[in-house]
Order: C-alpha cells, then structure tokens, then sequence
C-alpha cells in the first residue's frame, strides 16, 4: 500500500547573542562544568530574570527572514517540570495559552520532491535553554548522574512547521534551508553537532486524500542525516503497522542512532502536563513598529538574493551561484577572494576600457569559483577538516595571491594544486611556499632549450614517428620535459619549443 | 541606657550620627535583649552577633572619621527570613532550605547596607510565607510576646514579634495576601505593604510572584514612612519594579488630613467582624472626622470573590515557585541523599549525585528523591497549597479555575478604581479578630484562609496599605486599622496614619 508522509518539525536554535536570556552570563560552547553560571541562572531561591534585548532581536529578525509576522506584544510563560537540569522546575517559554509568540505565520520555500514545495511556518517563539546532564562518561562516577550549568539560560529559538513536509528528505532540505537563513543572518551557528541546531518531528501517514493520520513524535535526532533515517524507519514502521491491520499509536518516541530505530518514551515520561502559565516575574514585551523596521534594514543579504546576485554580477552559472551562497561563510570567502583578485588586477586593467576590465573580473570569478568549488573542496576532503578550518588555513588573500602567481606564469596551475595542499596543511602564504619548495616555473627559454634538446637527443626514434607524421606523440615529449623539470616548466614555452624543434628538424 | 522599646529609627540615628550614642551600644544592648527574650518567644531564626557588632563598629568607626553614614546609621533591624542576605542563613523558615546561605543581597538588604542599618537577623514566619499564625514554621512557633499563648499572626509573624518585644527597632516584612498587615495588627505594631512594583522583589524568595512585596514595619508611623523611603525604587534586576520617582515619604508626614475623603467600605464592615474590631475601628473613623476627614461609605462589590480567587492564582503561581526545591542544588536532601550542596554555585563537578535505592531504574530513583525531599523538607500546608496550585493549572482546569480567578482579579481591582475616584483613601479593619490562640485555627485551613479576608483584596489589586494601632480588645490584645490608598499613594496613606497616630498616641 502507498502511503503519503505527513512531517512538521520543530527546529530548536541556539542565539549567538552575547550574554545568556536572562542574566549577563556569557554565551560559549564548552568551557568548564558550571563555570558560566550566576544565581539567576541557576535560579536560587528569590531570582529574577531580565529578558535580553538582544535575544528578541534577533527572533524578529529570523521572523522578518521567512516572512513572519511580527506581534506587536508578546508574553512569556512557564512550561513546569521537574528534571535535574532544570534548575527552576519551569522553563521560561511563549506558549499560545499566555501570549503570543514573537511571530507567527510566515514560510520558507524547499526543492520538494515534486518541484518547489512552500513550507508554511506556524509560528517563531523564544524559550530558555535548559542545562546538560552527564551520565556515565568517562572521567564521571558511573553511579552518580552529574549537571552542567553552562548551557542553562542560553537563549532558544524554537521555529515550528506546519505539517507541509511530505518525505524525509524534503525534511533534510527543509532544515538545511533553515539553517542557511539562520547562518545568513547571523543569529545562530547552525552546528547540529555542538547541538546549537536541534530538531524534533511529527510524523503521521495517510492514504493520499485521507484525513491526517495519527501523529507520532520522534527526538533524539542529532544530525541531518539521522533525522532522515528516523523519519524512514518511522515512515516504515507505521506504514507496516497499518498494512498488518494494525493502528498507529500517538506517542513520542527516541530514535536509536545505534540500533537505528525509533523506540517509545517510557509512558510515564511522556505524560507530562506542562501547566502552563503567564510568567509573572516578566513584563509583557511591547515590539514597536518602528524597532521592527530598524532590524528590518539592517537585515543582512538572504541566501536567495544573494545566488541571483551571483548570476547578475558574476556572470556565473545559477548551479555554481547555489553552490557558492549555500552557505554565508563560503558567499563571503568568494566575494572576498574575488575582490583581491580584482584588486590586484585592476593595476593593470586601469588604461583598458571598462567593457574589458568588467569581463575580465567575471573570468576571475570564474576561476576563483572553479577553484573552490573544485580544488578547496578536495582539499577539505582530504584533509578532514571542516570548512572554518579550512578557511582558516587558506584565508581568501592567499587563494587570490595563489591563482594571481598561475595567472602571471610564475607557476603552472598543475603546481597551483600542489602548493594549495601545503597551503591548507600550513597555513602558508603562497608566496613562501613556492619558495620554499623551489616550485616557481622555468619560464627561462635558454634553461628549457637546454631541456629540450637533452629530450629530443635521448630519443631519436620517437623524433623520427613524430616527423613521419606521428604528432601525437608532442604528448609524450611534454611529460618527458616535465618528468625532468619536476613539473616546473612552463608548458607554454615548452610547447612552443618542442614544436618549433620537431619541425626544424 | 534607656530601654530599647522606646527607641525609634527617627531619634536613634541623629544620635548615632552625632557621636551621642555608639552603633556598637545600641547593637550589644539589642543583642543582650534577644538573648534575654527569643527564647519565650521565637521570633528570631538566625542572629550571628559577631557580624552584627562589626557592622555596628564600622558606623562607629565613620561616624567618628567624620565620614557620611546613612539615614539608618545604627538602627538595628530584624529581616524576615523569606529576603536573601548575603553570608546569612536564609530558609523561608522551611526545613527545605534548612543550610541554605544565599551567595548574594536581595536589593533591599543592598539599600539597607548602604543607609547603613545593622541587620540583625533572621525572622521567624510561616514556611514560604503560607500561612497566617506563624504555626507553620518548620522550625519553633514563634509567640506573640503580648501573650506567648497566643500567635503573633503570619506570615510577618516573627518580624512583628521582635518589634513588639522590644528585640528589633525595625524589620522588614513580605506581604502576599495580608502577611504584614495581619501580624502588625495582632502585634500591636505599624506595618506597610506597599504598592505592587513599588519594592524591588529581587533576592525575595517567591511565594505568589505577582502579590510579594517586601514592605516596612516598626513601632511608629515615622519609622515606617523613612524605612520605606530607604527600600523603595526601581530596581534593573526586577522588570516588575516601578519607575515612579520615590518621594521623601518624612516631608509631607505631618500635614494632617483636613478635607481628605475617606471611604468605608461596607463589605469590611459586615458579617464575621468581631465586635470589639469594629467597635474600635469605628471609633477610629469618628477621630479621624474630628481631624478634618470627609467619611462616606464606599462598596467593593467583588469582595466576597477576593479569598476564592487570591487562593487559585496564589498556589497557582506557588506551585511553580517551589518547584526549583528538589534537593539537586541546595537545600535539604534527605538521609539518603549524600552531601547536600549549601549555599553558593556548584562548582565544576560537584553537583551532586541523585542516589537511591541502587534496585530502581535511573528515572524512579530521581522521582523517589524528589518524593523523599519535597515530603520531608516541606511543611503540611505549603504542600496543601503546592496541590492545590498544580491542581488549578493542569490541563481541563485551567478555564475553570485560573482564567477564571485572573477574571476576577480584574473585577477587584476595578472596584478599588472606582472607589478611589470618589475618595482619596479607604479605612477599614485589618483582621476580622485579633490574635487567637496557638492551635485555635490550625486544624482548620478554610478558617484560616478567612482571617486574610481584609487584606487578600489589597494585594489582588496591588494597591498599598497600612496596619496600625487603634486599640484592644477585652483580653487587652491590640487591634488593627487598614488604611488603604491607590497606587503609589503611600504618601496619603503615612499622611493619614501619622495624624491618626499622633491623635491616639504610639
């Protein structure tokens, strides 16, 4: 029986606001156990919070980014249970009950399965992190449950689908989607690693034109991919179940990274009643219109203005524009890089005519994106790194300082390759590399002349084929040339010399 | 020296400030009298006289520097033990917080260093401020020092005895639903609760957020009008605490009522009013006309709403206050329970184990530790009004019980509005009785709900109001007038009380 998937997920981001949500507590991952921690974060007896400013603005302005709608008041509200890292016995939350969230409505559009497909957004609210408890890990006592502290108080965005979503990997593009925007904004990280992205989902499935079916909950999703396979298995598992003549039972459940299954959530944990309440310690927030405006200005490029950019201005491809935006850090290092390369060029470009210099510095677009989305992508590969490393390590002056020393000659870009590996192991200009490693090109004709003839002379027969007609084998002399200048030699030159000898003869 | 009993701030600090008198005197003189009379009486739960004689000896010191000292300089005052002072015991009088040494000042212990009181100690009240005898104390019941057989009222109960027995010249109360005004009245003292917002509430451990504030008490008008002058403020570490400038509360102190309006409100007059209350109260109205005073009755028809309705949203917003006490982080954790962290943070790795029975799964032995602590660590009635809370917010009540209750939150406050646009202060009695005896009510929660039948409407409203003096009863216990004003009107109300006071004499 085919069955239609119905998915609405709930994406928990963590702000990259300086200061906790509410108290001055600083915002880092890590650090030593409950070393980021005040009485109000730990909620001592007598406490009282005080909403980050910061926080909200930058709830308003994901809410601007996928076209909320912004309330103009909004409360906060107490979501009571008791767990040890939950230092309040409540978690500070908007809940619809007591006051509305930041913003409601709203969307963002995803490649569906079946072209474009408009997830709608239900609504946008703000909530306190809660702590982190240690069970059982090395350098603990295993019979003891440990608390940090750190991570409680940490401003959470919670950003809630409508059930839109239609298989698991319209779910993967739809959180990959989510982050970029977040990524683009500046609001959060997106590392689901670290746990600064979290997701939960709602899986029900239907014959398609049935009502919606009963609704499973599955968390303990910790990446993209494990999100995909839980939203697989449970699409399975129900569909098994119904097709056995069986029901679907609403519950939560866990997936299991290692057995790769979901697995209910004991009963009693689950039946939690929340009691939300208004929280009377907060004041309502009043949004202004005109607050509103202001992050609306200052609202950086979105993702999708930013690849139609890409095309206009760049003259690149809309494939390699999508590659190169998909991220805000990549975005930035390309424009970054093709600014220095243009820089470096227009010295020369100055007495051209601006119908050239502007063609010009579209090719160098064009080798800046070929080279990252080819060369610094392997290299990342192959080095296992992750691409801030990366990054780093190759900031984008030395990328355009590397592709300016291939441009003037001075290497050939089969070495470029090679130095952009020391590069990325180093951390090393370019420039010193070459250096270093004596890689700069023989561009001298007398040395390749010399080269040249040494080649010709070791292999007469081939000289004869070659003159009977047998041009192909110009190949061979190249790799012999190159064999013996260790690949320094400029093809170009030796090209020309190795056809101006064969014919000579 | 002069006895104590009949010191007051306004007179002891010039002395002190002057050099007359030594902070260090006052303060070994009020500690030989805590150790003299406590001990009947119970008012206090912590003293620790080596800090209270440094304190004392540093206002010595500059006064004698001829350095600036506060408006308190020397004055010595008891802290109700539900406020966080710095490096003292604080426990809200609850065996759940029995160890528990708070890392920080609550802003009005700030503002009372900085006016350079000496605090004393900590105050004997009902556990998180729940009740209305001080028999809900988990540690000894403090006596009312007019009759050690008789309560002293609550939840201010400890506060209120220390300064009737002469043990404190000042203190500081907390006030949800009538917790200073009900003990001042059956103490015989002055007590202000004052307007919601008007106090920083942080470093105030919560009962009912949306009903606390901490607010003054003393022996005479005076003293409570400069102590509140010294607490009052907005505070950036409270957004519920008001703006509004705080007016110098001593200036306009002695101005007399002539031609102030005053309201009676007929539903405080009624049925379950003692006789000997109303009699007195309604002779305090007929002086208060002899001083110039308009009187006309007024009706606040919500009233017989306002114990229902403060009752719901009170545990409702108690239930989740008390929620953060499960023997994790600070506190009381039970026999079982290893080493319960005191006051501070828990540092790295040290945040405790949850322990247990080693046969139950990991998640039943959490919940057995939070069933062991929260049973044994709080009293009877604090858990009576925790069930309650949780009851009236689950889901399926919630309408009922909580919106409803919030509804008529709305409807109270309008009548005070109404009332305060025909006159400019109310006047009524603070308790339907005076102090009852120990063991009277305490079998009978519905009863003792009911002796806060008064001044539960005040706090639903966040109006402020006064309890002072106005007479006794047959068995010589005092009896309380409420002077009741609108919001930020503390001023009319010390104005009035002040006139009344000097009128009837302390």
């Amino acid at each position: 029986m085919n069955y239609e998937a119905v998915i609405g997920l709930e994406v928990h981001a963590q702000l990259l606001t300086n200061s906790k949500i509410f108290c001055g507590c600083p915002v880092a991952f890590g650090g030593e156990p409950n070393s980021r921690v005040c009485p109000i974060c730990l909620g001592m007896p007598g406490v009282l919070p005080v909403l980050n400013r910061r926080a909200v603005e930058y709830t308003i302005r994901m809410a601007l980014a996928v076209d909320g709608r912004v309330a103009e008041t909004s409360a906060f509200a107490r979501k009571n249970y008791f767990y040890p890292d939950l230092p309040k016995g409540y978690q500070i939350s908007q809940y619809d009950r007591a006051g509305e969230p930041i913003s409601l409505d709203g969307g963002i559009e995803i490649e569906g399965e079946d072209g474009p497909r408009f997830v709608r957004l239900r609504r946008i609210h703000l909530e306190e992190e809660a702590g982190k408890s240690i069970h059982s890990e090395p350098g603990y006592d295993p019979d003891l449950s440990y608390i940090d502290f750190n991570r409680t108080g940490v401003p959470l965005m919670e950003i809630v689908s409508e059930p839109d979503i239609r298989s698991p990997r319209e779910a993967s593009a739809y959180l990959a989607r989510l982050r970029q925007i977040l990524q683009y904004i500046g609001v959060c990280d997106g590392n689901m690693d670290e746990g600064s992205l979290r997701c939960d989902a709602n899986v029900s499935i239907r014959k398609p034109g049935d009502p919606l079916g009963e609704l499973v909950e599955i968390k303990n999703m910790n990446s993209m991919r494990s999100m995909e396979r839980a939203l697989e298995f449970e699409i399975e598992r129900q569909a098994d179940l119904l097709d056995d003549g069986g029901r679907v039972v609403r519950q939560t459940r866990l997936w299991n990274e290692e057995e790769r299954e979901t697995f209910p959530m004991r009963s009693k944990e689950e039946a939690h009643d929340y009691r939300y309440f208004p929280d009377p310690d907060l004041v309502t927030v009043e949004i202004a219109r005109s607050w509103v405006d202001e992050i609306g200005e200052d609202l950086p490029e979105l993702p999708d203005v930013r690849m139609q950019r890409f095309v206009e201005d760049y003259g690149l491809p809309q494939d390699m524009a999508r590659q190169l935006t998909e991220n805000r850090a990549r975005a930035d290092y390309f424009e970054a890089c093709v600014g220095q390369v243009a820089g470096d060029a227009s010295g020369e470009a100055a007495s051209q005519d601006s119908g050239e210099a502007s063609g010009k510095a579209a090719g160098d677009a064009r080798t800046v994106s070929n080279w990252m989305l080819s060369e610094l992508l392997r290299v990342q590969h192959e080095n296992r790194m992750d691409q801030q490393t990366l990054e780093e390590r190759i900031p984008p002056d030395h990328l355009a300082q590397l592709l300016g020393q291939i441009k003037e000659g001075k290497i050939s870009g089969k070495i470029g390759k090679d130095v952009l590996d020391v590069m990325a192991e180093s951390g090393k200009a370019p420039a010193s590399v070459i250096e270093e490693q004596g890689l700069v090109q023989i561009s001298d004709t007398g040395e390749l002349e010399g080269v040249v003839d040494g080649i010709l002379a070791e292999h007469p027969d081939d000289v004869a084929d070659y003159r009977a007609g047998k041009t192909k084998l110009l190949g061979f002399f190249m790799g012999q040339v190159m064999r013996a200048t260790q690949g320094k030699a400029n093809p170009k030159l030796v090209n020309e010399l190795l056809r101006k000898k064969l014919a000579e003869g | 020296m002069e006895d104590l009993k009949d010191m007051t701030a306004h007179e002891l600090a010039p002395r002190i400030k002057s050099g007359e008198l030594k902070a260090e005197e006052v303060a070994r003189d009020t500690l030989r009298l805590i150790e003299e009379k406590d001990p009947a009486i119970n008012a206090y739960l912590a003293v620790r006289p080596e800090s209270v004689i440094a304190d004392a000896r540093d206002v010595d010191r500059r006064v004698a520097a001829g350095e600036f000292t506060g408006t308190l300089a020397g004055v010595p005052i008891a802290i109700k033990d539900a406020i966080c002072t710095k490096g003292l015991e604080t426990t809200c009088a609850s065996r759940i917080l029995e160890g528990f040494v708070p890392p920080y000042d609550a802003t009005v212990i700030a503002r009372l260093r900085e006016a350079d009181a000496v605090i004393l100690g900590k105050t004997n009240m009902d556990q998180f401020g729940m009740g209305s005898s001080n028999e809900n104390t988990g540690f000894e019941i403090c006596r009312n020092p007019l009759d050690t057989d008789r309560v002293p009222g609550g939840s201010s109960g400890g506060s209120a005895a220390a300064l009737a027995a002469g043990t404190a010249v000042l203190a500081l109360g907390e006030d949800t639903g009538g917790s200073i005004r009900q003990p001042a009245a059956f103490c015989g003292v002055v007590g202000l609760k004052p307007t919601y917002g008007r106090v920083s509430r942080y470093g105030i451990i919560a009962y009912g957020s949306s009903f606390d504030q901490v607010g003054p008490m003393a022996r005479n008008v005076e003293d409570c009008a400069r102590l509140l002058g010294v607490i009052a403020g907005h505070d950036h570490m409270d957004t519920t605490s008001s703006s509004e400038a705080v007016p110098d509360y001593t200036a306009t102190l002695k101005r007399g009522i002539e031609g102030l309006r005053i309201g009676v409100p007929e539903e405080y007059m009624a049925e379950g009013l003692d006789g000997a209350v109303k009699e007195s109260v309604g002779r305090a109205i007929e002086r208060m006309e002899a001083l110039g005073a308009r009187v006309e009755s007024v009706h606040l028809p919500h009233t017989e709403y306002a114990v229902a309705a403060y009752y719901i949203l009170v545990t409702a917003e108690a239930s989740s206050n008390l929620a953060r006490y499960d023997g994790v982080k600070y506190g009381y954790r039970g026999d079982d329970g290893g080493a319960s962290a005191g006051g501070g943070a828990p540092t790295a790795g040290e945040a405790g184990g949850v322990t247990g029975s080693q046969a139950l799964a990991p998640e039943d032995r959490l919940s057995a530790m939070y069933g062991s602590v929260r049973s044994e660590g709080f009293g009877l009635e604090v858990k009576r009004r925790i069930m309650l809370g949780t009851y009236v917010l689950s889901s399926g009540y919630y309408d009922a019980y909580y919106d409803k209750a919030q509804r008529v939150r709305t409807l109270i406050k309008g009548d005070f509005d109404q009332a305060f646009e025909k006159v400019d202060l109310l006047v009524a009695p603070t308790t339907p009785t005076t102090a009852f005896h120990i063991g009277d009510k305490i079998g009978d929660p519905l009863q003792m709900y009911l002796s806060d039948i008064y001044t539960v409407p005040i706090n639903l409203a966040g109006v402020p109001a006064i309890s002072l003096p106005c007479g006794k009863d047959p068995d010589s216990m005092p009896i309380g007038l409420q002077i009741i004003g609108p919001h930020f009107g503390e001023e009319r109300i010390l104005r009035a009380a002040y006139a009344f006071e000097e009128a009837t004499g302390p």
